[in-house]
């Protein structure tokens, strides 16, 4: 057999490079296709030297593609090392490369979506939010690099994973491996949901639901303090033995419901907005209409 | 604002367009794009609060398939540009976030127009395809990307021109009861993106982890982190069990007793 061509390892990187601008042409008839083919460019420039080889191969990857845009990786490793044994010889026809495309993207975003975008960005998210809420940089910081770190280190390993298993990789796909990933991500992501909703969910009721009056002695007596530095020093042990500050122990409609479940009015209302998600309810409609709710609700004293 | 300020914000507002689309560096996200317009333009810290505020709202806005999310980068590009003409600093981040909103929806537009124009462009690659012209193919992704980039870089240089007068005095004009409500629809719109991520996630199976992770966020000493590592250690010890309990898993799936009679039912 005459010399093989292989792809360098600085093929692979330049390829893996330009997966990032997988999504840049995206589109409504084809979706992916434009920046798969601009992905692929420098493997078909490497194996193929004929102007007809390179025009096939240029409209091969210019057909429809659109999987979750990190995922394309491993289907890019896969789909070189089949374009390398074609260059070779081996018979392996256009139906074939497409139809690897098309069995592994489907799955395989069905992996993605849930890992990258329901449990990893919302976790580095919120992480990097509440840092950044008092306005701390580190908040931006953190996420930016945590998550291009991430990113850029799973589109190398894993399109090196699949350029080296192959076809392989479509028995791994049907094995238990990706569903564990998708089951654990789904795991990590509900967790982390239900304490994200206690946490950021805010909503409060204001009004009053009980005035009692304290009996003497359990809160502090304002006018028999000694005047001066003196009696803001008294003030503040008294307050600090537990003491209340005035007179008048005021119970809002949220004290009540904090002591039976915190966050509980915050877990209904993501539940409701579920429930109206489900119905087909535009997110935009539901987030205008809580701003709604939100101003209606203030005005007559319920928020 | 200096022309210098005016540049580099345009420069972010591009790259936050790009970031829309392609998803990967994550420009486009409140957290780094405010962060990026507040650092150019001298007002660091008001526009990290805006952007953690707006990212609690955004955390699950996501591209699936063909559908497209709100435009987080818009929404964060605009009000944050608004937030530094209003002069208001952190005081006006609440004002900023109920102006994002609807931006966010006028973005999710402008991404469709854009995403219909890269029709005619991934012909324009056929043609070259044709000729084997690599150079060409590259040139019109490129362009494409470029396009998407413009989609908020344009926007965001026609706010530059409003005179930061007049972006003060209408925040300046907005009543109180107004600003307030805003921001308590603020504090519950959060829960919007959430719903977002859990219809996409929930099963039976994985529900009992959502009341664990809720109960335990009320213990306010365990942080962020504590509970990441948390549900770790229990995603681990669930999938570990449940491939060791490979036989009872496999009566499992024949019977659920609980479903027989909800079917029959």
């Amino acid at each position: 057999m005459a010399e093989r061509i292989n792809l360098s390892k600085k093929d692979r990187v330049s390829v893996a490079w330009r997966s990032t601008w997988i999504q840049g042409s995206w589109n409504y008839e084809r979706m992916q296709n434009g920046g798969w083919c601009y992905a692929m460019i420098p493997a078909i420039k490497r194996l193929y030297t004929t102007k007809e080889e390179q025009v096939d191969a240029l409209k091969r990857h210019l057909e429809f593609f659109n999987t979750h845009p990190y995922v394309a990786a491993p289907i890019l490793g896969v789909t070189l090392a089949l374009e390398e044994d074609r260059a070779n010889g081996a018979p392996i026809d256009d139906a074939a490369i497409q139809g690897v495309k098309v069995g592994m993207m489907g799955p395989l975003a069905g992996v993605g979506d849930p890992v990258f975008w329901f449990t990893l960005r919302p976790m580095l998210g919120a992480l990097g939010a509440s840092l950044a809420l008092s306005g701390n940089i580190l908040g931006p910081l953190i996420f930016f690099i945590a998550w291009n770190v991430i990113r850029l280190g799973f589109i190398w390993y894993t399109q090196e994973f699949g350029y080296t298993a192959g076809t392989k990789i479509t028995q791994d796909l049907s094995g238990g491996l990706l569903q564990k990933v998708t089951q654990g991500a789904s795991i990590l992501g509900m967790f982390v949901l239900g304490s994200l909703v206690q946490r950021w969910v805010s909503i409060s009721f204001t009004p009053t639901v009980s005035t009692v009056k304290l009996s003497e002695g359990a809160y502090i007596e304002w006018d028999k303090l000694p005047a001066g530095a003196e009696g803001i020093r008294e003030a503040l042990t008294q307050f600090a033995s537990g003491l209340s500050l005035s007179p008048e122990k005021v119970t809002t409609l949220q004290d009540n419901l904090n002591t039976l479940i915190p966050g509980l009015a915050a877990l209904l209302l993501t539940l409701l907005c579920m429930k109206l998600l489900k119905k087909k309810v535009s997110p935009i409609v539901i987030i205008i209409g809580l701003f709604l709710v939100g101003i209606g609700g203030h005005v007559i004293g319920l928020l | 604002m200096s022309i210098i300020t005016v540049i580099l914000v345009v420069i972010v507002a591009f790259l936050a367009g790009m970031g829309g689309v392609l998803d990967a560096f994550q420009f486009h996200q409140p957290l780094v794009a405010c962060t990026l317009i507040g650092l150019v333009s001298g007002q660091l810290e008001a526009g990290i609060i805006l952007g953690g505020s707006l990212q609690m709202i955004a955390l699950g806005w996501a591209n699936i398939g063909a559908a497209i999310a709100p435009d987080a980068a818009l929404a964060s590009v605009a009000s944050a540009i608004i937030l530094v003409l209003g002069g208001q600093g952190v005081d006006g981040v609440s004002t900023a976030i109920t102006v994002a909103i609807p931006l966010a929806v006028a973005g999710l537009f402008l991404t469709m127009i854009a995403r219909t124009i890269a029709v005619p462009i991934v012909h324009r690659m056929d043609a070259a395809a044709e000729k084997g012209d690599f150079k060409k193919i590259e040139m019109w992704q490129i362009l494409a990307i470029g396009m998407q980039g413009l989609r908020i870089a344009i926007p965001a240089a026609a706010l530059l021109f409003i005179p930061a007068e007049t972006v003060a005095n209408f925040l300046n004009s907005m009543p109180a009861w107004l600003t307030d409500g805003m921001a308590i629809g603020g504090g519950m719109v959060v829960a919007v993106g959430y719903a977002m991520v859990i219809n996409m996630m929930a099963t039976r199976e994985v529900w009992p982890f959502f009341a664990i992770g809720f109960c335990l966020a009320a213990v306010n000493q365990l942080t962020l982190m504590a509970l990441g590592a948390i549900a770790v250690a229990l995603a681990f010890v669930y999938l570990d069990l449940s491939s060791k309990g490979g036989s009872s898993n496999g009566g499992g799936n024949i019977g659920d007793p609980l479903d027989d009679i909800l079917n029959d039912y």
